[in-house]
């Protein structure tokens, strides 16, 4: 009896979160897939087999132009994030050597993630606008005589708050991977003669790509779907396939939205693919 | 403490520059709209500041109609927080519990959870928009985006309950056992007070994850917005340092709620010292 109990009582503690992914995961991809292939007929969807949806995107030149924006995005702010990440990382995994610093540290770098992410774009504008601090700074040293437009409202300024924005995720797999790594592993290195860089290259860099594997995972995934800082930041000037999905929607072009959420996440889901089969990040877990 | 001052090496100082930057840039435009937003009736949208007063942080919560419904989105917000958070702290605390041991099935749960993490968040948002259109559900803040938020706090919140529990020394609630106590006593009176501090984490992550999550309410919140949907509505239509004024309060009150989830993460962690 007792026996009986114990054997599904994993399964009992463990229906609600499968029944959360079920129903808000699995079951709204699945209707995506499906929708993909209706047909649209001006006002409304109906049920249908047709290939219509996805030759659409694919000879669209408008289509393809928004997935190699969407692309130059995530390049960029994936560049962008590592370089900041890795430094800020290392300074704190190993320059900071009190455990009482680190966290205080760390917690400064993490605060900011549970705060709005809207407001943290809007607080670029008296920086970036065109009476922004910016623009007064280069009038000021003369490099320019009139304001510049290019700052606010522009892709630089989207990869600019999604670096703000998204740094954290970056930081925080590559710190916990350098957190991991033996300390006597580079107090060996240094007594067989390596030099600082040394370490870096042949110790510290190797150990750490799975903390840089899972931060790009993030990385690709927040910025493939983005649209709101898209919309947001570049005044509705550039646009990512987030955007064009959400425009689609805006015309209840559900079949169509639907089958570019269905390229968004095969691409996605490639990119990771290929992510994994070069590191194997299961130690990380 | 009297140690040897070690000499630093010349990258410290670099790194250490390098950080101090990064944090500037992680702060320095929130400190700037906290100062924009304390700026008196001829105030602008950027620097200088001509006056310092409390005129728009006032107009928020007096001139409703020119601002838009930013109490009842609030309100709004706050209860899907908390709503969310209860059950992410429940939920996650189940799975937790059940993943102690391995149970067939375990890494095809495992494998469902860790890949909402990877699913543009576009995607959640469309897809249960669709899915509600199909079955003739009307989207609603407290169903389909409630459904849509814990698809983002549950994997974080199941992650920090799997590292906790992994770490878990299972001698103390054996001893409870072996003292006579039953399965739920030991729950109560070794796992809770246990994990307690992972708890609030978690509690953390399921408030100001929903509190602030745009994208995966955006098209599924039905007819009344959340907060950061009014928020952003307001951006196209507000161009006075009100917008500023409505970054600052909310910024402050995702303060005092990190600030009362440390104390209680503190208070907690005290009382499991001998």
């Amino acid at each position: 009896m007792l026996k009986g109990w114990k054997s599904i009582e994993p399964y009992l503690l463990v229906t609600p979160q499968t029944l959360v992914f079920l129903l808000f995961l699995v079951f709204p991809i699945a209707t995506i897939f499906v929708v993909s292939f209706w047909e649209f007929t001006g006002y409304s969807m109906t049920p249908a087999f047709t290939l219509d949806n996805y030759i659409t995107i694919f000879r669209s030149p408008v289509s393809l132009a928004t997935y190699l924006n969407t692309f130059k995005f995530v390049g960029l702010v994936w560049f962008f994030t590592l370089i900041i990440a890795f430094p800020v990382s290392y300074f704190l995994a190993f320059h900071i050597t009190s455990l009482r610093w680190q966290i205080i540290l760390f917690l400064i770098c993490t605060i900011p993630f549970w705060t709005s992410n809207i407001i943290r774009m809007i607080s670029w504008i008296p920086f970036l606008g065109r009476e922004g601090l910016l623009n007064k700074l280069l009038i000021t040293l003369q490099i320019t005589q009139q304001p510049l437009d290019i700052f606010l409202f522009s892709n630089f300024a989207v990869v600019l708050a999604m670096v703000h924005l998204y740094t954290l995720f970056m930081i925080v797999p590559i710190f916990n991977s350098m957190m991991r790594i033996d300390r006597d592993l580079i107090a060996a290195a240094r007594d067989a003669g390596a030099s600082g860089f040394q370490v870096l290259k042949e110790v510290i860099v190797p150990l750490t790509i799975p903390g840089i594997a899972i931060g790009s995972i993030f990385i690709v995934t927040l910025v493939m779907g983005e649209f709101v800082t898209v919309r947001l930041m570049s005044g509705g000037q550039a646009a990512s396939v987030g955007s064009l999905i959400r425009n689609q929607i805006g015309s209840l072009q559900y079949p169509l939205a639907a089958a570019n959420a269905v390229v968004l996440l095969v691409i996605t889901l490639a990119i990771i693919m290929g992510i994994l089969r070069l590191v194997d990040i299961r130690k990380e877990l | 403490m009297i140690a040897p001052m070690r000499k630093r090496p010349l990258s410290f100082y670099f790194l250490a520059v390098f950080f101090g930057l990064f944090v500037l840039f992680l702060y320095g435009p929130m400190f700037a709209i906290f100062i924009l937003s304390l700026q008196g009736p001829d105030g602008a949208l950027t620097f200088p500041v001509r006056s310092f007063g409390f005129h728009w942080i006032a107009s928020l919560f007096f001139q409703q109609q020119r601002i838009g419904d930013f109490g009842a989105a609030f309100q709004r917000s706050l209860l899907l927080g908390f709503i969310v958070m209860a059950v992410t702290v429940v939920v996650a605390l189940m799975a937790g519990l059940a993943f102690r041991q391995k149970f067939k099935g375990s890494s095809f749960i495992f494998y469902l959870t860790i890949s909402s993490l990877i699913v543009p968040s576009v995607l959640i948002s469309l897809g249960i928009g669709i899915a509600f259109n199909l079955i003739g559900v009307q989207t609603n803040w407290y169903s389909s985006a409630l459904g849509g938020h814990l698809t983002w706090t549950l994997p974080f919140a199941f992650l920090i309950m799997l590292g906790v529990f992994n770490r878990f020394n299972l001698s103390y609630e054996e001893a409870a056992r072996d003292l006579g106590a039953s399965e739920f006593q030991a729950f109560q009176h070794i796992i809770l007070p246990l994990i307690a501090p992972a708890l609030i984490g978690v509690a953390l992550f399921g408030f100001t994850l929903s509190y602030d999550e745009f994208t995966r309410t955006s098209l599924i919140s039905g007819a009344r917005n959340t907060l950061p949907l009014e928020i952003f509505g307001m951006t196209t239509n507000v161009t006075s340092p009100a917008l500023y004024a409505l970054g600052t309060v909310t910024t402050v009150f995702s303060f005092s709620i990190i600030a009362i989830a440390f104390l209680a993460y503190g208070f907690f962690a005290k009382r499991q010292q001998p």
